[in-house]
């Protein structure tokens, strides 16, 4: 095996390049979005509504005469915003619940736990409908619900390595020497589990972008006038005999940026687990 | 055996009652009265209390939960406010195409799933090892809506040899009712598939590097008889688990795919009682689906127990 640095590795890891290149458009496209679009996303323009792609309209306008590269563009924003905040939930009450269970042990460990796997009967989606049906349909509720149906998912997964780190030399010397609970979670704990979480935040991010297409297509998350590329696909839905073609084009958008997140997902684990390096 | 079993049997009953202490709370969250949220704010204070009265909504919290389970357990699921009719045959009455095109869609997603998951471990870094983890990947990116959406297209819109959409009932005959199932059942299965296959080589391939496998093929046992005899029934309990977790996003999916296809499932009925206000039905079909998900696990549980006498021994 050679000693090569984590970029040289990357670089020749085909899976994660293709990853870091779709994640890389989807974040290029928010952020173009942010100061120029060819047209206003949300300008309604009936005079051209139903245009195929032409030079003006590069890939052609839907039924209110929305420039379709436009809307493409302001939903990877949406896209974005829901995933940095449902991961990032799922992250700060995940990484708590999992070293609080880890450091404890015992009955906490146990409840934190079960509490956890019951939180697995409850999909999203199911968590989206009821707080819909309790608080009204909207992106702040969507996001919630995809935020704390990621807690459990961080909690397992940092009470499960951080149980192996405990279980190490050098967190028994560091309790040896007085150091209390906390200090040995925040400094020996979190930095060894760090690059799972970060492994699991990339999976996470694909599900929540999904998880918000889905509910938005619904009618349950972003709400018109912004764009979002779930709630494309409902209207297009409503056209599919006259324009199929609008049926595409987001569909295309949300299955690359999950592709991407994915692949840079799986790629991450491949270089930072030392164990699977190994067995290449 | 029987100790598991005890042991399973009770913590099903104390995450069931968990799981509707749950459900019944967060519809009690709800700012101010349900009555007022089901009429709208124009409504008048006599109305309010009209209907708050006939859902028995004036009751405190402890009595009208007890009133909800106790009901539920004699099959008395309540009045739906909206369609002014019991809950319970409104209930049934969608179920009967819920279910079928879920067992459709899970007899779809576990026959693709097996056949590629052993297909692509007996291949481990060949091209049709590739070509699957290639195909499982796409199958993960997809959104099932997306997905039976452009099943529409292509079947219903391009073809025109299946329906868009809508469910003629039962009464109709067998076969047009489950060809109106078919394409719903492919969207929901076929991603559901992605994972399962990954699921599938991953158990697979771990067993295949055991020692007995090693020692199987060299007392001569031929490369089928070893994968059927010694590799499948040690890779299915972890198989089964992860179809267990699944069934969770099959019942989410589900939701979804029979609104695309407007198809009137249990996922319309939650979405017209969203529409209409209609909290208790809201209510008791989220039950519903939560405890169809946590009854699958358990049973998934006791089949692997069953499979696995090393799970029983660790549990106990």
């Amino acid at each position: 095996m050679s000693d090569d640095g984590f970029f040289a590795r990357a670089r020749r890891h085909g899976g994660f390049a293709l990853g870091a290149i779709l994640v890389a458009a989807l974040i290029s496209a928010a952020a173009l979005s942010l100061v120029w679009t060819p047209y206003p996303p949300a300008a309604i323009d009936v005079a051209h509504k139903l245009l195929t792609p032409s030079p003006a309209h590069w890939l052609g306008t839907d039924s209110l005469g929305h420039d379709v590269v436009s809307q493409l563009l302001a939903g990877a924003r949406i896209s974005i915003l829901v995933g940095i905040i449902a991961v990032g939930i799922g992250l700060v009450f995940g990484i708590a619940l999992g070293l609080v269970a880890a450091s404890a042990g015992g009955v906490v460990e146990a409840l934190i736990m079960n509490l956890c796997d019951f939180t697995f009967a409850f999909p999203a989606l199911l968590l989206a409908i009821m707080l819909t049906a309790v608080l009204g349909a909207g992106i702040v509720n969507a996001i919630l619900a995809i935020g704390v149906a990621n807690v459990p998912i961080f909690a397992k997964v940092t009470r499960a390595l951080g149980n192996g780190v405990l279980a190490r030399d050098y967190a028994m010397a560091a309790r040896a020497a007085g150091k209390g609970p906390v200090a040995i979670a925040l400094e020996h704990v979190l930095p060894n589990v760090a690059p799972a979480l970060i492994v699991q935040a990339t999976i996470q991010f694909a599900i929540a972008i999904l998880a918000e297409a889905a509910l938005s297509y619904l009618g349950l998350g972003a709400q018109p006038p912004s764009a979002s590329w779930g709630r494309m696909l409902s209207d297009a839905q409503q056209l599919m005999f006259q324009a199929p073609r609008l049926a595409i084009f987001p569909g295309v958008a949300i299955a690359m940026a999950v592709l991407g997140l994915n692949l840079l997902g799986d790629g991450l684990r491949d270089l930072l687990d030392p164990r699977l390096r190994a067995r290449r | 055996m029987g100790l598991y079993l005890f042991q399973r049997f009770i913590l099903l009953l104390a995450t069931l009652a968990f799981a509707s202490i749950v459900v019944f709370g967060v519809l009690e969250i709800l700012p101010g009265n349900a009555a007022q949220v089901m009429l709208g704010a124009s409504a008048t204070p006599d109305t309010v209390a009209a209907l708050a009265h006939k859902l028995g909504l004036d009751q405190g919290v402890v009595t009208r939960y007890g009133a909800w389970i106790g009901g539920a357990l004699r099959g008395d699921l309540g009045l739906s406010y909206a369609y002014d009719s019991a809950i319970g045959p409104l209930i049934a009455e969608r179920l009967a195409v819920s279910a079928p095109l879920a067992v459709l869609a899970m007899l779809i997603a576990t026959a693709v799933a097996l056949a590629a998951g052993i297909f692509a471990a007996q291949r481990r870094g060949k091209s049709g090892d590739v070509a699957v983890m290639a195909a499982s990947q796409i199958g993960l990116a997809v959104p099932n809506f997306w997905f039976a959406i452009l099943l529409v297209l292509v079947f219903a819109v391009h073809w025109r040899i299946a329906p868009s959409g809508g469910f003629p009932g039962w009464s109709a005959g067998l076969g047009p009712a489950l060809g109106a199932l078919i394409l719903p059942a492919l969207a929901l299965g076929l991603v559901q598939a992605a994972i399962l296959t990954r699921v599938t080589r991953s158990a697979l391939l771990d067993v295949l590097n055991e020692d007995f496998i090693r020692t199987a093929r060299a007392k001569g046992l031929s490369r089928r008889a070893t994968l059927w005899r010694h590799a499948l029934p040690n890779a299915l309990t972890p198989i089964l688990t992860i179809m267990g977790l699944q069934f969770a996003n099959l019942i989410a999916g589900a939701i979804v795919v029979e609104y695309v296809f407007t198809l009137p499932g249990l996922g319309r009925l939650v979405f017209q009682s969203i529409a209409n206000r209609d909290l208790l039905v809201v209510e008791d079909c989220v039950m519903l689906l939560v405890a169809i998900v946590i009854v699958v696990n358990f049973v998934v549980d006791i089949a692997c127990a069953t499979i696995d006498p090393r799970l029983r021994r660790r549990a106990a």
